[in-house]
């Protein structure tokens, strides 16, 4: 009797279960967020150990466009998603071109920054112990910047081609948390490298 | 030829396939199947290479003033057999039951993403063929031999370009980093066809353990390969680009890589346990014939365990000096691990008790398990203790502690899996008789050498010395302990025997030999490439029971 009772819950009840992506993404950030961890922990416990300079008082200056650019591009490329979840094409496509050059005018201010503190400061990752470990963070970030315009440029050369359609707003979504990740990553390496560490 | 030519061709008589083709289906197979195999049978190559390494050094080790490996041969020995131990024969061995159980237990076809699981696996075995091409390519033959020598936790600032000169190391690091990509590959994986591919019926709480454990597993996976490839990664700019993470001289400090390694170290052994928990869970029950005891209290000190062993990692550098506050820190939170493993023991115990019994073979290793897991536990538990630890840290004490949980507890859990879901493998038993020969021979071998391990250790002999003279007394155990290990190589063979004896000759085992309850037993043994030709629907724990007794379910007392 009661059998037949737990069969028909069952039966009527409905299966849901987490979306793919989302979990994937949540369970790449956790293994990311280990590493970056590890490498902030080493910057932290390096701060002020240099035995020579130059040090980061003397050469580092914030660098505040470059930063806003990046955590503007978190809303942009949310509003693609939403775009794109309301099957606004065009629309998804102009947000994600906006998000791909704010992330690279972030770039192109990192590699401003890195050409005048090798050729004119003289830091390189050789010098001391600040160059080692704020060329490693701050790489190991850029790195992860340089990977997420990759593939934020590939989904808008599909989204150019005509490809994109609403079915891969969810995809989208999924990208989009990477970027968000990469952000909320140069919010704590900004507050160590930029505001602690000077 | 047109398609349907080719389908009448096929179904008339199936053409005989050349042995490429069998080749280059295996190696682009997505089958979590497949390639579950594939990780199982990589590590047992390299279970055969890093256990060769180990009886070298045995021999080495059987009679003092020994000549038989040199100091520089005796550490790559110990560097390569450690390495290849933890990252080429563990990870992969219970990484590769994992792709093969879980999706079968949960009621899947297939892992989440495929592809990524062949690239994990493929990514983590070149790892384990670049770590031994450093043996051929090393070039760094400047009198330290070609293989990398600096231990399997690589101590800076031994590391150094200065005093480790050559590629060896770079072999090494290289190898590390690769093979954590794919374990971090495949934990996600993992993770996410629990998470989001169970059948209709299967929430959490009726999740098999075994699915639940390789969640924890992959938890630390993340929170432990994280950290290990991060300090890879600065061991890399240290020696290709000249950076200074652990560099004394300009500033940089050994104990950091210290902290950097053992963060992820000690969650590895975790890693590396709970996969052996997660196989007791589903063996003991079915061998007792009863409900595993405390379902919900196993699941909580599984998640527990996956926390609490983040905090304890610096009592393995209790000998570097912690400073007080430290000290009793790493002491505490180490005991406090003991409680949740204590907690499972238990219940084990309970899930036994009053069980009617089956003592087949991969029972007979759970039970081998229970014990030789609790004595490990108590040496862990001395060792935890600081000024304990201060005597006898880098000694043999520690060596025989650390092997009774790799290979008394974790190893025959290994054996345990391996005679139980063989006949799913490849539908035909083991042999009982071989199994029950190889379990006593190795549980004589095994505590031959490793409970006598512990005597040089009080004694104070440390760890990795090439040799020892002879007025020091410890001749004599250290011949016992080279007899052991070849006591459990010989287990090792008969066992390798009767897995390729039973393939051609075994008893056909069907779908559920061993009457059990969880779904791989649904389908049959092989299970065909999409697993169910039903999704199957669950409604309890205990599936198959359900099915098999439908005047008395479990959907009654769960």
């Amino acid at each position: 009797m009661s059998t037949q009772a737990v069969a028909l819950k069952a039966s009527t009840e409905e299966w849901r279960l987490p979306d793919k992506g989302k979990v994937g993404i949540a369970c790449l950030i956790v293994a990311e967020s280990a590493i970056f961890i590890i490498f902030v922990l080493a910057y932290v416990f390096y701060m002020g150990k240099s035995l020579s300079g130059p040090t980061p008082a003397q050469v580092l200056s914030v660098p505040i466009v470059g930063t806003i650019c990046l955590l503007s591009s978190s809303l942009t490329v949310h509003f693609a998603v939403v775009s794109l979840e309301k099957n606004r094409i065009a629309l998804s496509n102009a947000w994600l071109a906006l998000t791909i050059l704010l992330g690279g005018i972030f770039l192109g201010g990192t590699a401003i920054e890195w050409r005048k503190l090798i050729v004119d400061d003289g830091l390189t990752i050789r010098t001391n112990l600040f160059g080692t470990t704020y060329y490693s963070l701050v790489g190991l970030h850029a790195s992860h910047v340089v990977v997420g315009l990759i593939l934020l440029i590939s989904v808008l050369l599909f989204g150019l081609a005509g490809k994109l359609d609403q079915s891969h707003a969810r995809r989208l979504d999924v990208l989009s948390y990477y970027w968000h990740f990469v952000d909320a990553v140069w919010v704590v390496v900004f507050t160590v490298v930029y505001i602690l560490g000077r | 030829m047109n398609s349907t030519g080719t389908a009448v061709l096929a179904s008339a008589q199936p053409p005989r396939k050349l042995w490429l083709d069998h080749v280059q289906e295996w190696l682009t197979t997505v089958d979590h199947k497949r390639i579950g195999l594939m990780y199982i049978g990589y590590a047992l190559i390299f279970l055969v290479v890093a256990g060769v390494e180990a009886l070298l050094m045995r021999i080495q080790l059987s009679a003092p003033d020994n000549h038989f490996l040199s100091p520089e041969v005796f550490n790559c020995m110990f560097t390569m057999h450690g390495t290849t131990m933890v990252f080429f024969v563990g990870m992969p061995i219970l990484f590769g039951f994992g792709n093969y159980l879980v999706p079968l237990m949960i009621g899947a076809r297939d892992m989440a993403f495929p592809r990524l699981n062949a690239f994990s696996f493929w990514i983590s075995a070149f790892g384990g063929l670049l770590l031994y091409f450093s043996f051929l390519g090393g070039s760094g033959l400047y009198g330290a031999g070609s293989a990398p020598d600096v231990g399997w936790f690589a101590y800076a600032p031994l590391t150094a370009k200065l005093f480790s000169p050559g590629h060896s190391t770079d072999y090494w690091t290289l190898s590390i980093l690769l093979s954590g990509i794919g374990s971090v590959g495949t934990a996600l994986n993992l993770i996410v066809t629990i998470f989001t591919m169970r059948c209709k019926g299967m929430t959490m709480t009726r999740l098999p353990l075994l699915c639940w454990l390789y969640v924890v597993t992959s938890w630390l996976t993340f929170l432990a390969l994280g950290p290990l490839t991060a300090a890879q990664i600065m061991l890399c700019l240290d020696r290709f680009a000249g950076s200074h993470f652990f560099d004394v001289q300009a500033g940089g400090s050994a104990v950091l890589w210290m902290h950097f390694f053992w963060i992820f170290g000690h969650p590895e052994v975790y890693i590396l346990v709970l996969p052996a928990f997660a196989f007791a869970n589903e063996i003991i029950p079915v061998f007792s014939r009863k409900p595993i005891f405390g379902y919900p209290a196993m699941v909580a000190a599984s998640v527990l365990i996956g926390f609490i062993s983040l905090g304890v990692w610096a009592h393995h550098m209790f000998t570097v000096g912690l400073g007080p506050e430290g000290n009793a820190f790493f002491t505490l939170a180490t005991m406090i691990v003991s409680v949740p493993t204590g907690i499972k023991i238990f219940n084990w115990l309970a899930t036994i008790w009053g069980g009617k019994i089956r003592f087949a073979t991969p029972m007979l290793f759970s039970i081998g398990f229970l014990f030789q897991f609790l004595i490990a536990g108590l040496t862990g538990i001395m060792l935890s203790v600081a000024p304990f630890d201060w005597q006898l840290g880098n000694s043999y004490f520690v060596v025989a502690h650390f092997h009774y949980v790799l290979v008394g507890a974790i190893l025959y859990m290994i054996f345990a899996a391996f005679y139980y879901w063989y006949p799913k493998m490849f539908g035909r038993m083991l042999s009982e008789k071989l199994g029950k020969w190889h379990f006593w021979l190795f549980t004589f071998g095994f505590h031959l050498t490793f409970d006598t391990m512990h005597i040089p250790g009080l004694l104070g002999m440390p760890r990795r010395v090439f040799t020892y003279p002879a007025d020091r007394g410890w001749a004599m155990l250290n011949q016992i302990e080279t007899v052991g290990g070849f006591i459990q190589a010989i287990a090792l063979l008969l066992f390798v025997w009767n897995m390729i004896q039973s393939y051609r000759t075994g008893k056909e085992a069907g779908p559920d030999p061993w009457d059990a309850w969880t779904l791989e037993w649904a389908t049959s043994s092989p299970p065909p490439h999409y697993n169910f030709a039903v999704d199957p629907v669950v409604h309890s724990r205990r599936p198959l029971w359900d099915r098999k007794h439908p005047e008395s379910p479990d959907t009654h007392y769960e």
